[in-house]
């Protein structure tokens, strides 16, 4: 089975993109393939905890946290969450922040790189 | 041991979205990569502007004075100065009406040898099937 990195950055709310990052990475998953996932840029907002769900709204959460729970590795972009008022105390259980070259480092090892760009 | 290329096309234009910014940050950002790569691997990065994108390369951008931030000139002279390819497509100025001595051509005041490249969509082109990841921003 392959590693899937997927480079993350569209926002939080806005547009269908994280979603389908998700379940992108589900379906990846599912194969047996294993999945990171580096949010950054605007996506960082995604790995906020205490988000509250609404209808009118996607929410993605419980997708990622029950990914993390099957072994999915995500990374969030510390610059950027840190330049939205987002900090390490607001980081949920189990999920790393790290700077951009961590996203670079990940690019050696992994079969395919998956970037899903921003606005 | 491993050497990835890493090409990043840029195809949005600077400061109406944070697009240029990351690509170029990222880019910048093999240069530390290594503290999570086993020894002898690497990665080397190429950034290519195309579309409007070709405007991230105009030199004299006022970023400080007028928005109180750090211009996308500066991180392009970043990247010269750390010997990182950057790559303007020549089709794609021609048609915004841009010359070359419009552009940031070179960060000789920083230090840096290595030149803006203006290259044909077809060298860029060539790149993107030659190159082990690409990157859209």
């Amino acid at each position: 089975m392959g590693e899937l990195t997927l480079g993350v950055f569209p926002s939080l709310v806005g547009s269908m993109t994280l979603d389908f990052s998700f379940r992108l990475a589900d379906a990846a998953m599912e194969k047996g393939h294993k999945v990171n996932m580096w949010l950054s840029g605007n996506a960082v907002m995604m790995a906020k905890k205490g988000q509250k769900a609404f209808k009118d709204y996607s929410h993605n959460e419980k997708k990622m946290k029950e990914l993390m729970g099957k072994g999915m590795e995500i990374t969030v972009c510390e610059a950027c969450a840190e330049a939205r008022g987002y900090h390490k105390e607001d980081t949920p259980e189990g999920m790393k922040r790290a700077s951009m070259d961590w996203y670079l480092a990940k690019t050696v090892k992994t079969d395919r790189l998956l970037h899903i760009g921003g606005e | 041991m491993a050497a990835v290329n890493l090409l990043f096309v840029v195809q949005r234009p600077p400061y109406k979205s944070e697009n240029a910014r990351l690509a170029l940050t990222h880019a910048i950002a093999s240069q530390t990569a290594e503290i999570y790569m086993d020894d002898g691997d690497s990665v080397v990065p190429i950034v290519a502007f195309v579309g409007d994108g070709v405007l991230n390369a105009v030199k004299g951008q006022k970023a400080m004075e007028r928005y109180g931030v750090t211009s996308t000139e500066m991180h392009i002279k970043s990247s010269l100065m750390i010997d990182m390819p950057i790559w303007v497509c020549k089709e794609d100025m021609e048609r915004l009406g841009l010359k070359e001595d419009q552009m940031i051509t070179h960060a000789e005041e920083l230090g840096a040898d290595l030149k803006t490249k203006f290259v044909s969509f077809a060298e860029i082109q060539k790149e993107m099937e030659g190159t082990n990841h690409l990157l859209f921003f």
